[in-house]
């Protein structure tokens, strides 16, 4: 902990909500060799199969997608009307310099490796990481991971280079978790998907140290469509991580990825998020698992950033005594709404869910928990337990919450608590006669709310989480 | 050095006058005491001393060595030198003991300088110690689920980790066993010193059958009504309250 005792916020600070995208808030000039140019039609999306030189199956894939997504109404019958201000026909759906991903940074080009040098990313892959990935724009200019683990048979590659590679490990679950026409944006991901990760580890093997992805958004009304599918083979273990910034740009931005996990018997999978997008960018994304016999399947979510954010992470239980668990917190600071949950379905005998959520409205932040549990009738021994929390800075910030547990049958136990607090003004006066700053007593009380959940993150992301909120909570009051 | 209060005048945002000229000046080395009934504005002057939001002062002044604290933010007027040991502490849930103690001491240093964290839990462990508080308190959060007793001794534990210029406690005897007045009293004599000023505000004598004041003030309706020695504490008890409303029609 370090600041100043004496602190005065100065105007410029005090003004900006986003103050701590400064981190992220950079840019090059574009340097793009192929560009799908603006709006999307099957033109586009043969554009981008061509540059990726596609196999005939993934082009088909593509353009089903296209007719799919162009039928989907917006969700704006449940979901914010905020959805409308997307503008599909100004947003550019591919971007890159053509380069393949480099194995090591010293051949990434110089601008690229500034970028993700500024961000931490090659120190924080020597100091505890297994492997990188770092997309850039549409594709990745880095990717790697540590010799031993090629060794073992892990792979860790992008999308692409996964469905060419390895297309008898990819193909048979690609698009299987998460349907092309599971919602909208699901379907625009399968018609335009570009990088993301592909990884698989191999029977028993254990990952000691966490894969890492990092997506950077550089250019302007761009839309960043990443797409990861994470097998874990029986009895393996693997956690990943992934980040994200992009420079706070004029007009808004669009990211849409699908993630999709598949633990098989015994396997766990351990995924975690840090969002911290600059406050224009549409965060609206499609992540489920799904976890086999004694599998377990943990999503560990947190969102700061981003103008809206959409993602309700699931799990579903296909095996008997499967796990799955949703640990969530959302940060929203004034021009913000996050829209985050879970949905877990059960779909075996003695499966067992968790979600945790806790969200921060700050300002005109707005929160919004939706949940789903389904534990059908002929299941016996299922157990959800679901706990979300709200707390409250100032009058006007908002939090809703819809959850929807629907448990047939007799033979389960579920419970649900949910509650909403306020930092309270004895709260604040109680810090600050002890000499602590509102700004600071505000960062306290809000990493007091969120401790518990804090620890779940690796130790490495758990102190960023902490210093990314001490600069959000500084920056909202005064 | 002292402590001087003048004239001071405070209501609440309804308009309702709490405070109605309180004027007093507690030298450094001096242990004061205010008693009172309830009602009688005792708590208000602590809290418009350290800057609490919800009163409005209407005239007077609050000097802290000759500086005026009233135009100070509520975390100035404590770096400045003013502790206040609540009545009802506040929880912060989540946040430890420890980080919290941290926090307050982090706050007095220069921009740019940490805490020495070996020095502190040092300190911390000693002070504990002294008011014989387990170890476990330390990971604890800020007064979640404390008894009344353990919150009051987290007053104090604060209080002796902060070394203010001036303290000022509020009915820290009330909701306490015998046992554990003991022990806040010993802690709030281990603060005596010829460089710092108490205030002691209570109900009761009890207190300061541990705590021995210099100079004992009776307030009453806003105002101080009477001053004189620790007698005047054994006179107060004797007499009961009553005895104020000749004081306050003369």
């Amino acid at each position: 902990m370090s600041y100043d005792s004496s602190t005065t916020i100065d105007q410029e600070t005090q003004t900006a909500i986003d103050i701590d995208r400064s981190k992220g808030d950079f840019k090059f000039p574009e340097r793009h060799k192929y560009d799908a140019g603006r709006g999307l039609t099957e033109r586009t999306v043969d554009y981008i199969s061509d540059v990726k030189q596609d196999p005939e199956w993934v082009r088909e894939f593509r353009q089903k997608a296209l007719k799919v997504f162009l039928e989907k109404p917006m969700p704006t019958n449940w979901a914010t009307k905020d959805l409308e201000n997307i503008d599909f026909d100004n947003i550019r759906y591919y971007l890159s310099d053509g380069e393949k991903p480099k194995r090591s940074w010293d051949e990434v080009p110089e601008e690229v490796l500034k970028t993700f040098d500024r961000l931490g990313i090659p120190e924080q892959e020597r100091a505890f990481l297994a492997g990188v990935e770092a997309q850039y724009d549409s594709e990745a200019a880095y990717s790697n991971m540590k010799e031993e683990l090629t060794q073992q048979g892990v792979i860790f590659v992008n999308s692409t280079e996964g469905l060419k590679e390895y297309e008898e490990v990819f193909r048979p679950w690609f698009g299987k978790v998460i349907p092309t026409g599971d919602n909208k944006f699901s379907a625009l991901n399968s018609a335009v998907f570009s990088g993301g990760s592909f990884i698989y580890i191999p029977k028993g093997v254990k990952l000691k140290q966490p894969l890492q992805a990092y997506f950077r958004i550089n250019s302007e009304s761009f839309g960043q469509f990443e797409r990861t599918l994470i097998i874990a083979d029986e009895g393996a273990e693997v956690m990943y991580m992934e980040g994200c910034t992009a420079p706070k740009f004029e007009t808004s931005t669009l990211h849409s990825a699908v993630v999709e996990l598949v633990a098989l018997k015994g396997a766990k999978i351990q995924y975690v998020t840090v969002q911290n997008w600059s406050s224009n960018v549409y965060n609206l994304v499609t992540k489920r698992g799904l976890a086999m016999e004694d599998a377990e399947v943990r999503w560990i979510d947190c969102n700061i950033g981003s103008r809206l954010t959409m993602k309700y992470p699931g799990v579903i239980m296909k095996g008997e005594r499967a796990r799955g668990e949703v640990i969530s917190i959302a940060l929203a600071n004034s021009g913000q709404h996050q829209d985050t949950g879970a949905k877990m379905i059960h779909a075996a005998n003695h499966t067992t869910s968790n979600v945790v959520s806790k969200s921060i409205s700050v300002g005109e932040g707005r929160s919004t928990y939706r949940g789903q549990v389904h534990i059908p009738k002929h299941l016996k021994g299922c157990k959800n337990n679901t706990e979300c929390d709200a707390l409250l800075i100032n009058t006007k910030s908002r939090t809703d919450t819809y959850p929807a547990i629907t448990v047939k049958g007799n033979q389960h136990a579920t419970q649900h608590e949910a509650s909403v607090s306020q930092v309270s003004e004895e709260m604040l006066f109680y810090m600050q006669q002890r000499g602590i700053d509102e700004g600071h007593a505000m960062s306290l009380a809000v990493n007091g709310f969120i401790n518990d959940l804090v620890r779940e993150f690796p130790m490495e992301y758990s102190v960023e989480l902490k210093r990314l909120i001490d600069l959000e909570m500084e920056g909202s009051v005064g | 050095m002292s402590l001087v209060i003048t004239d001071l005048h405070a209501q609440l945002e309804d308009g309702t006058e709490i405070l109605k000229g309180v004027t007093l000046e507690i030298p450094a080395g001096e242990v004061h005491a205010i008693m009172g009934p309830n009602g009688s504005g005792k708590s208000t002057l602590s809290k418009v001393i350290s800057g609490h939001e919800g009163y409005e002062v209407t005239a007077g002044s609050v000097t802290l060595d000759g500086e005026d604290i009233l135009e100070m933010s509520i975390d100035e007027r404590s770096r400045a030198g003013v502790f206040l040991a609540f009545q009802y502490p506040a929880e912060v849930p989540g946040v430890s003991n420890a980080n919290f103690i941290r926090a307050a001491l982090q706050a007095r240093l220069p921009k740019g300088q940490e805490l020495d964290a070996v020095a502190y839990y040092k300190s911390l462990y000693e002070k504990m110690d002294l008011l014989e508080m387990d170890r476990k308190f330390t990971a604890r959060a800020v007064n979640e689920g404390f008894s009344g007793g353990e919150k009051k001794r987290n007053e104090i534990l604060q209080m002796l980790m902060l070394e203010p210029k001036y303290c000022i406690l509020d009915e820290t005897d009330s909701g306490l066993d015998i046992d554990a007045l003991k022990i806040v009293a010993k802690g709030v004599n281990a603060m005596r010193s010829t460089d710092r000023g108490m205030l002691l505000i209570t109900h009761y004598q009890r207190l300061l059958d541990y705590i021995k004041p210099d100079v004992v003030h009776v307030m009453s309706a806003g105002r101080i009504v009477k001053t004189g020695g620790p007698e005047l504490a054994l006179e107060l008890e004797e007499k009961g309250y009553d005895f104020l409303k000749e004081l306050t029609v003369a």
